[in-house]
């Protein structure tokens, strides 16, 4: 599928990016004319997988995020948040509701918000070189609608 | 974020304004735990009108909240999340630990 435009963010795992970077990523997806809803379920998405990095990825230190976006045709937007973090051990684990290592701080939530808020979630990870989190998500275009 | 407390005759209302995640969530945790410890309320309400966003973060806050309530017996509801924080309660299901009410509920 033809991309119609890119970008690439790289920034430290500190929670303060955490509002920066899904701020980010709705003024990109901004470009494709979403709903206010599109627009929360985007920021929704990002903001669970950049948490994940900075809370499960680099517990104790302080790591590389990166987040690429690409706006393709047909109003696809695809979304990739990656780390060389920990990894994880066992994804199928994780990947169930309300399971965290993350102690009560955490809801086990993340990945279940993801998958419900995007139209596919693809996990890939290696224990001790990281996680990469691929989310794809069609925006109505509502030019075609009218 | 920011977090305003009202108590009356055993009801806390507790307002939180602004985006809640991560990086918020443990200063939402210490605020209201130490308005529960303050007054001891038979309920609490925590409304959301002023919350902009949310993810599941907050639901761990809340579930917090909860426990912490009901070990000195009292109970919790949610009132008023704007629509993006109402998507992510109803994803978690956290209604069926804490009732949601769309609307503020007039208490009597």
């Amino acid at each position: 599928m033809k991309i119609i435009n890119q970008i690439k963010l790289e920034f430290p795992s500190l929670s303060a990016n955490e509002g920066f970077a899904r701020s980010a990523a709705a003024c990109f997806a901004a470009q494709l004319d979403p709903t206010l809803e599109e627009i929360g379920d985007i920021k929704t998405a990002v903001s669970e997988a950049v948490t994940n990095c900075i809370v499960h990825a680099y517990p104790d230190t302080i790591g590389k995020i990166v987040l690429r976006m690409k706006l393709c045709e047909g109003g696809l937007l695809e979304i990739n948040v990656r780390d060389w973090g920990c990894g994880i051990g066992d994804l199928e684990q994780a990947m169930q509701p309300m399971y965290t290592t993350g102690g009560e701080e955490r809801s086990g939530m993340g990945f279940t918000i993801m998958e419900s808020f995007m139209d596919t979630l693809k996990v890939r990870s290696d224990r001790g070189k990281g996680t990469n989190v691929s989310m794809k998500r069609y925006i109505k275009q509502r030019k075609q609608l009218r | 974020m920011k977090i305003d407390t009202e108590y009356s005759a055993g009801r806390l209302r507790v307002l939180l304004y602004g985006e809640l995640d991560h990086h918020g969530a443990r200063y939402a945790v210490e605020s209201i735990g130490e308005a529960i410890d303050n007054y001891l309320p038979r309920d609490l309400v925590l409304d959301l009108s002023g919350l902009s966003f949310m993810d599941s973060s907050g639901i761990a806050v809340i579930v917090r909240t909860n426990r912490r309530l009901q070990l000195c017996g009292g109970r919790m509801r949610i009132e008023c999340p704007q629509a993006q924080p109402l998507k992510v309660l109803d994803a978690s299901g956290i209604d069926r630990l804490v009732p949601v009410r769309v609307q503020r509920e007039v208490t009597t």
